[in-house]
This record gives structure tokens, C-alpha cells and sequence, in this order.
């Protein structure tokens, strides 16, 4: 068992974790956060993205104990004071999401693009957004919530 | 004079939906989010072979692990769990949920592992120990029609399923045959069209996969299960049968589901065991489904092979049309599987006149993974076929393929329409699609742009494929289930509305659409609404979402709820304002007499009035709820048009679609917005099947594309915007005049984009291509000069 401490949306969280323990479960598990998802096993669909140093990552590729120390913002964490981040605001403006299983990783996805590159054309958003399945919406709107968050 | 706010109408609105909120703020609970006192974790040990019998099943490493509370063999569970049932009347061999004595398909369960730890009970399932006398696999579907290289099923000779089904023209409901029109029909054409085409097998993954949680309580005798299901009323029947209880005694819960695609109709062997094991432990049991198994234990779809002979004249007039459909269901007949290629049957006529069809089917077991319904359903591979044939025949002809289609289309005035095969179609005006679809594609302008692209050497291709679905399912006559859909509407004691569904949403937005439909009927704000769904506890009865047929049969069972409500309420108010309520008018939250704003209530006092009546209103009784079921007498049957254009790169063979084109007719939308949100996802998944889905299984009937690594599902750079239109044609078969949107997108998208491969490809002589457009099959066409 390995002693870690990761601040998580602003709060220090201090565990005792099986080295083996994926991130992903350890924030839904021991930190009871079940806004990040999981959709496969294999990295590929992107439901568990969060941002780990303020860079999107794939929760379910990552062991907690790789995240020790490091601070994370997960999408319970990205409204502040009761206000929507933009880009939650643009998903629920443009109708970017049906199911909504998808919709916390493609967002933190969305943000780390963002915080890269406020003003993606969009291509680059497609791109930016390419390491996240949904299998509902076609992205067509997805790419229009982008779009909406980026006006603001 | 007091004025009374007139609230806008929402029905037609692109009203933003009201579930969005917790989803983007990961506020929403999934099944794997939820967790029960004393819950245990189950885990599956799985075949790794695909055909074998069992010799022995080692459980002792297993057992001996601290925290591990019991592991099971599919022997030991058949102790107690009976085989599943599945809900078509065709003959089906024994299926227990976790296998007995002989696997039939890699992936299949044959132990079951119950732990006080996720991981744990996983590395348990590892520790069991399967030796298996291998069995040849039956891989190839036509192969194993011959009884080849071996039998899966004793019971079932040459490995049919379904031995043989003939229907259309000829075909009597006693099951004569009389082929004399038929062969008239092609000893009379000019032209013959012949193609063996395959509809493929794909995978549905829903994003979130299968989960379960089961919660027996002993001390009451009563079963809680949630699960990501399409149907929580088909799952608390189902589970009740297999478990000697009452459906008074289970309460079944789709939380919020993660999608389903079909795939979450079919209730599976793990729910059945979750809650098997939660009522010999008196345990709550939770088994959450990864990406691995899913690709292997939720069941696939389409895999129908199809024959098709068209008959027609050179000026494009079609005769006849010859359908022989084989499809791969795999090792074992699941809830729908047998009934879904019957609706390929049955949709054979697509938009046509057609004189005379025959269609013939055979279902064949293999040694892969079950397959059943997945979005669309049997009718994507009616419109796949008869749309490739169409196209062939245009180019057979030379003419365009939009004049082929005109020239044979069922006309608006001959609605309700009888096909040769049995369905009556409600309402359509094909045309009217096809010519809008031709005007938002500028299909002029895009030949000639194709035949500029081409004059550089470039490979790009146009294709255009007309559609007809069935939907809003149905007449009792056509569901095992009931077609029917129920609704509950109560005005609450403070004005607000509550209201039940029984379909079941998961993505389709309905706690918006039904709050609409509401907030107008009663002329009341939306945020007064809500829209309860997915509880057995809650919602009294109902049959869940599938074949797009939420707005169709649930919406309007909705309407008709409400309608009774109103109606009551209508009593109470006039008793209050000393009017008739035939004078009164339900508007900004308030009722009042026609033309006399001033004299009227709000909304809520007329409500509070009816639950605390002094004094009562003869001939009425307290409160205002009340509930409906909406039987439809009919299907509907959407349609459309999709055009697309192709490049395919001459070097690498790589496709890119360029453009997608869409023309929806879904007669009368509630939420236009959640509606273009329904067609952008049946067209990404149609586009997927037409250019990088397949489940690939090799000759030892071993999946090969177990993971999303290996299994391709479209992301965003994969697809162009979008463009949709819609024509309106109201169904006559219910009052709202909707025919159900969420199946559309996959049928027109497949014929279209094959099509604009083969018009790409043209030049190397390329009459037919199958899916999924692998750029190395199209190298391989433009390198060797054909198909």
C-alpha cells in the first residue's frame, strides 16, 4: 500500500492506496467524484480525461500513486461560485451532448484545447477533440459548443 | 383589467434541454455510480475458446482468497437460475447466463466470482482455472449452413435457426407459395440487376457499457435492480419470472444510462445473475461491464448477407425484386435476435411500387457473439440492399440516380400504402424530399464539380439513396412486449406538474420534449414541469425506448394523460369561477373565461382548490391525476433523402467524405433542436458502418477487434458538417402527427456513401463494393481495375 496526497479541485486529499489503484477509480471510488467516466480499458475514448497540472489526461491511464502530488481539476470542479466554465455553458447552449456519458472528459478535453488555443478554427478543434469518443451527437454540436465557448 | 401574461408555445421550439445541467457538472448518476450497504462486486470468467466443452472448471485458487465471499460454475447457477427467455415465438435452443457443460462463442461465461473488491473479484476470476475439449469453429455463414465443419446447436440441423421464411408477393398467410407473379415479373425484364451484398456485423458501444446492481432484501421478500437498460419495465417482468417473484415485488431502475443504441434492449445473462446471486446471498451485487467485455458480451449487430436480383425495363420502370437474406445471429437467439432481420423483410418494398417481391430468409448460428437490435435494426439493411440495387440499376441504365428513383416512387395521393410485404405505410411524399435533398446538395453543381475534380485525376464520387423506416413500434399485433405506451400526469397540490413516462430515455432528451408538450397544454411555465421515467417504483407501467417510438406512442400517451387531467381540472376551475368550463382557457398560468381575463384563478389555486374541495363539485372526486395508454392501430413510417459526396486518394486508397447531405421527414417535431442532435448521431454511426466499422472474427472464431485500438468508431475529424432539412408530412396514426427520428440517420448514410465510393471508383469498372470501405479494398480496385 502506498501513502499519496493529491490536491483535487482545490482540496488536499490524503489516501492509502493499492500501488495498482488507477486514478479513475481512486476519484471515484475513495473521493466518491463519478463525474469522470469510464468508457474502455484501452485509452481510447476519453471519458475519464482530467487535468492533472492543468493538462488534460487520461484518468484510467494513469495509478493514483503516478499522481502524488500533483494537483487535479476534475469536471465537478470547473464551475466556480455557481457559474458555469464557458464551455459548460456552450454544451448545454449548442446541445452537445445526448446521453451525456462523454460530456465530463470531452469538456476537460475542450478545456486543455482552450487554454492552448483560445481561438482553434474548426479543424483544430476537431483535432483537439479526437482523443474522445461520443458516440451520440456526430460532434457536430460538440464542435458548436467549442465554437460558442470561445466567443465568450 | 388584469392582464394574464400569454406564455410562448413550445412545441416547434429548439428548446434547450432541461437534463443538461447535471450532466455537464458530472452531477448525474450512471449505475456505476451508485453504491449499497454491503454491496459485493461480481466478476465473469469468460471463454477464451470459441466452441469447446467444458472438462473441468479448477475454482479452489479462487475460493481460497481473502475477501472473495463465493464463486459459482454455470453448472452450480443452473441450480437455480433457469434458462433466459427470449421474447420472439421462433424455436431457440437452452441458454443458460453462465454456461453448463459446452461454450459457443469466445466470451461466453462460465464461472462467476463474488468479491468485496472490484480488482479483487477480477484477479479471483483469473485464478479459475477452464480446460476445454476444443470444437471446431463455425465461422463462415454460408459454410455453416451446410452443417459445417460442425453442428452448435444438436436441435438445430445445418445450424438454421430459422430454417426458411418466404414472404411478399405469392407468399399466403398459410405459408403457400405461388410463384407465377414473381416469375412474370423477370421473365418480362429488360435488365437485370444481380449483387451479393453483406450488411456487416458491428458493435454498438454505447460509450458507457452494461452495468448492474442487484439488491435483494430478504427481510421484505423484494428485489431493487438498477440497470443501464433501454426498458425497466421488460427487465422487472424478466427478472421476476427468473426469480419466483411477483412484479409487485421487484422495482427495476435505469438510472441515468449512457447510451444504448439497441443494444440495451435485451435483458442479459448478468442481469439475471446479479440478481440470482443477490437473492441466494442476500447480498446487494454490483458487476459493471468493461470496454474488453463488452466488445464480446453485449450483443452485435446487422450481419445480414443479402442476394438481390431486381428486374426492370431500360427506361427504368422496376418489375420485380428477388431478396435472399441470411443473417449471422451468432451462438444463441437473445431477446429480439430472430425477429430482428423480419423487419428487413418487411421494409424490402423501400419507396417503391414494386410489383411483385419475394424475399426469403434464413437465420444461421455461428460461434461468434449473439447478435440483436442495434440502431436501426433490420431496416438499415432493407433500405442497404434495395438502395444498392437502385444504384446499380441507374448505372446499368445511365441515368441518374435521383430519375430512377422518381420514376418508381409510391405517389402521395396512393397513402396509406399496402406493401407486398404486409406493411401499410402511412403517409409520405417521396418526391418532395428528393427534390429538396437535390436543391440543398446543388446537384447540378455537384456533378459538374465532380467532373471537374475528376478531370484532375482526382477519384470523387456522388451518391444519393432514398429511405422509408418503420417506427413508432407498434400494435400489440407487432411487440411480444405490448406496442403500447403509458404515461401518468398529476397536478400537484401546488400548481407544478409531475408526469411518468414509460419510455425510458437515454440521450433522447424526453424530460424536455414531454415538459414542452406540457407547459403548453396547460399553459403553464416549463421549469413547473417535471418528467419522471426509468422507475419501475415510480412509473407504474411502461415498455421503454426503442425503435424510435418515444414521441410517437409515448409522447402521445403523454398527451392523452394530460388531456383527462385537463379536463378534470377544467370541472374544478368552473365550479370556482361559477362558469362552464367549456368557456374556459388554460393560459400563463392561469384559467379564466374565454374573452374575460379578469374573471379567472392562477393556476395553482385552482389546483389547491381540487385537493382540499370545499365544497366538492357533485359527480366529482378529489385531486387531479390520472393516467393513459396509447395502443397506436399503425407503425409509421418515416423517410428521407441522403446525398453524399467521396474522395478517395488514388495513392493510399484512404476515403474522405467530403459532403453529407440530409432531408428528414419525421412528420411534426416537438424540439427541432434534440432532433438535428438525433439525426447528426444515426448519420456518424451510419458513416461509421459505411467507412470503418466491422467486428472482424478469424477462422477460430476469435474476435479481432476486441478494443476500440482494433475497433474503428468515428471521431470528430472523421465527419463534415453536416447539412439537414426536413420536409413535414404528419402521421395520420396518432394526434400528434409524429413518426419517431432516432433510427433516421443510419439508413439513407450507408447506400448513399457506398455509392459515391463506386461512382469514385468508377473508372475502374467497380459495379458493387462491400462494406466498410477499408482503403486497402480500394487500393486494391484502383490498383488491380476492379472489384
Amino acid at each position: 500500500m502506498s501513502q499519496i496526497s493529491i490536491t483535487v479541485n482545490g482540496k488536499v486529499r490524503k489516501a492509502t492506496v493499492e500501488p495498482r489503484l488507477l486514478l479513475a477509480h481512486f476519484l471515484r471510488e475513495h473521493l466518491n467524484l463519478t463525474g469522470t467516466h469510464i468508457g474502455c480499458d484501452t485509452s481510447q475514448c476519453g471519458a475519464c480525461t482530467v487535468l492533472v497540472d492543468g493538462r488534460s489526461a487520461k484518468s484510467c491511464t494513469l495509478f493514483a500513486v503516478q499522481a502524488d502530488g500533483s494537483s487535479i481539476i476534475t469536471i465537478e470542479g470547473l464551475a466556480k461560485d455557481g457559474k458555469l466554465h464557458p464551455l459548460q455553458e456552450g454544451f448545454w447552449e449548442e446541445h452537445g451532448l445526448q446521453c451525456g456519458y462523454c460530456t465530463p472528459g470531452m469538456i476537460m478535453s475542450a478545456v486543455d484545447l482552450l487554454n492552448n488555443n483560445p481561438a482553434p478554427t474548426e479543424q483544430q478543434i476537431r483535432e483537439g477533440i479526437s482523443g474522445n469518443f461520443c458516440r451520440c451527437t456526430g460532434y457536430q454540436h460538440i464542435v458548436n459548443a467549442v465554437q460558442h465557448a470561445c466567443k465568450r | 383589467m388584469a392582464t394574464t401574461p400569454v406564455l410562448p408555445k413550445l412545441v416547434g421550439q429548439r428548446v434547450k434541454r432541461r437534463e443538461d445541467p447535471r450532466l455537464i457538472q458530472g452531477l448525474a448518476t450512471y449505475v456505476d455510480d451508485i453504491k449499497v450497504t454491503g454491496m459485493l462486486h461480481l466478476a465473469f470468467k469468460r471463454s477464451d475458446v470459441a466452441h469447446g466443452r467444458i472438462v473441468s472448471i479448477n475454482t479452489s485458487a479462487a475460493q481460497a482468497m481473502d475477501g472473495v465471499e463465493a464463486v459459482f460454475t454455470g453448472a452450480q447457477l443452473a441450480e437455480f437460475i433457469p434458462p433466459m427467455p427470449i421474447g420472439t415465438p421462433f424455436p431457440s435452443p437452452a441458454h443458460h447466463a453462465v454456461a453448463t457443460d459446452t461454450v459457443r462463442y469466445a466470451g461466453e461465461p462460465v464461472a462467476v466470482v463474488v468479491a468485496n473488491d472490484r480488482y479483487l473479484a477480477r484477479d479471483a476470476a483469473d485464478a479459475i482455472v477452464v480446460t476445454y475439449d476444443t470444437l471446431p469453429a463455425v465461422v463462415d455463414t454460408e459454410l455453416a449452413m451446410t452443417g459445417q465443419p460442425v453442428v452448435i446447436h444438436a436441435a438445430f440441423p445445418n445450424n438454421l435457426a430459422v430454417p426458411l421464411v418466404p414472404g411478399g408477393t405469392g407468399v399466403g398467410a398459410d405459408g403457400s407459395v405461388d410463384d407465377t407473379a414473381i416469375n412474370q415479373a423477370f421473365a418480362g425484364a429488360e435488365v437485370v440487376i444481380s449483387q451479393r451484398m453483406l450488411n456487416q456485423r458491428l458493435a454498438p458501444t454505447a460509450m458507457e457499457g452494461r452495468g448492474v446492481l442487484a439488491h435483494y432484501e430478504p427481510g421484505r421478500g423484494s428485489m431493487t435492480i438498477w440497470s443501464s437498460t433501454q426498458n425497466p419495465h421488460i427487465l422487472r417482468t424478466m427478472i421476476a419470472a427468473m426469480n419466483g417473484l411477483g412484479q409487485d415485488q421487484v422495482r427495476a431502475i435505469a438510472p441515468e444510462v449512457g447510451g444504448g443504441f439497441g443494444a440495451k434492449i435485451n435483458i442479459y445473462g448478468e442481469e439475471y445473475v446479479a440478481a440470482a446471486v443477490s437473492k441466494r446471498l442476500g447480498i446487494p451485487i454490483k458487476w459493471i461491464e468493461d470496454r474488453s467485455e463488452a466488445f464480446v458480451a453485449t450483443t452485435h449487430g446487422r450481419d445480414i448477407l443479402g442476394y438481390v436480383d431486381l428486374a426492370a425495363k431500360r427506361d427504368g420502370t422496376v418489375l420485380g425484386l428477388k431478396l435472399r437474406l441470411i443473417a449471422d445471429i451468432g451462438a444463441y437467439n437473445m431477446l429480439l435476435t430472430a425477429a430482428i432481420p423480419t423487419l428487413t423483410m418487411l421494409m424490402a418494398n423501400a419507396t417503391y411500387k414494386i410489383p411483385a417481391i419475394r424475399v426469403a430468409l434464413t437465420e444461421v448460428f455461428t460461434n461468434k457473439t449473439p447478435t440483436d437490435a442495434y440502431r436501426g435494426a433490420g431496416r438499415p439493411e432493407a433500405t442497404y440492399f434495395v438502395e444498392r440495387a437502385m444504384d446499380m440499376l441507374a448505372r446499368e441504365l445511365k441515368m441518374d440516380p435521383a430519375d430512377v428513383r422518381r420514376k418508381n416512387f409510391i405517389q402521395p395521393h396512393e397513402f396509406p400504402y399496402a406493401t407486398p410485404m404486409g406493411a401499410v405505410y402511412d403517409s409520405g411524399d417521396y418526391d418532395k424530399a428528393l427534390s429538396l435533398g437535390l436543391k440543398n446538395a446543388n446537384w447540378t453543381a455537384l456533378k459538374a464539380e465532380r467532373d471537374a475534380a475528376r478531370a484532375q485525376g482526382r477519384l470523387v464520387g456522388l451518391g444519393l439513396a432514398m429511405y422509408v423506416e418503420v417506427c413508432g413500434l407498434g400494435p400489440s399485433s407487432s411487440l411480444p412486449t405490448g406496442g403500447w405506451e403509458h404515461s401518468g400526469v398529476t397536478i400537484e397540490r401546488d400548481g407544478r406538474i409531475s408526469a411518468t413516462t414509460g419510455a425510458s430515455p437515454h440521450g433522447q432528451g424526453n424530460e424536455t420534449t414531454f415538459a414542452q408538450m406540457l407547459a403548453d397544454q396547460f399553459g403553464v411555465p416549463i421549469d413547473h414541469v417535471t418528467i419522471l421515467h426509468g422507475d419501475t417504483g415510480i412509473v407504474k407501467q411502461g415498455i421503454g425506448t426503442f425503435g424510435s417510438r418515444s414521441q410517437a406512442v409515448g409522447g402521445t400517451a403523454l398527451h392523452l394523460a394530460g388531456g383527462k387531467v385537463k379536463t378534470k381540472m377544467a370541472k374544478f376551475a368552473a365550479a370556482l369561477l361559477e362558469a362552464s368550463e367549456d368557456d374556459l382557457v388554460f393560459e400563463g398560468g392561469r384559467i379564466f373565461v374565454k374573452g374575460a381575463p379578469a374573471k379567472g384563478k392562477s393556476f395553482a389555486e385552482v389546483a389547491s382548490y381540487a385537493y382540499v374541495p370545499v365544497p366538492l363539485p357533485p359527480g366529482l372526486e378529489p385531486g387531479l391525476s390520472d393516467e393513459a395508454f396509447f395502443e397506436p392501430a399503425n407503425n409509421t413510417y418515416p423517410f428521407g433523402c441522403h446525398i453524399s459526396m467521396l474522395e478517395i486518394d488514388r495513392e493510399t486508397g484512404e476515403p474522405k467524405l467530403l459532403k453529407m447531405v440530409a432531408v428528414d421527414d419525421a412528420g411534426n417535431l416537438i424540439n427541432p433542436l434534440i432532433v438535428e442532435g438525433q439525426i447528426h448521431g444515426g448519420l456518424a454511426q451510419g458513416i461509421g458502418q459505411a467507412m470503418i466499422e466491422e467486428v472482424v472474427y478469424n477462422s477460430e472464431g476469435q474476435m479481432v477487434t476486441g478494443s476500440f485500438m482494433d475497433y474503428a468508431i468515428p471521431r470528430a475529424t472523421d465527419f463534415p458538417r453536416f447539412e439537414l432539412d426536413s420536409t413535414v408530412t404528419p402521421t395520420p396514426v396518432n394526434p400528434l402527427g409524429a413518426k419517431g427520428v432516432g433510427e433516421a440517420g443510419t439508413l439513407g448514410s450507408t447506400p448513399c456513401i457506398v455509392a459515391a465510393a463506386v461512382d469514385a471508383l468508377s473508372e475502374f469498372g467497380v459495379k458493387h463494393i462491400d462494406m466498410m470501405l477499408r482503403p486497402e479494398k480500394l487500393w486494391r480496385i484502383i490498383q488491380g481495375g476492379r472489384a
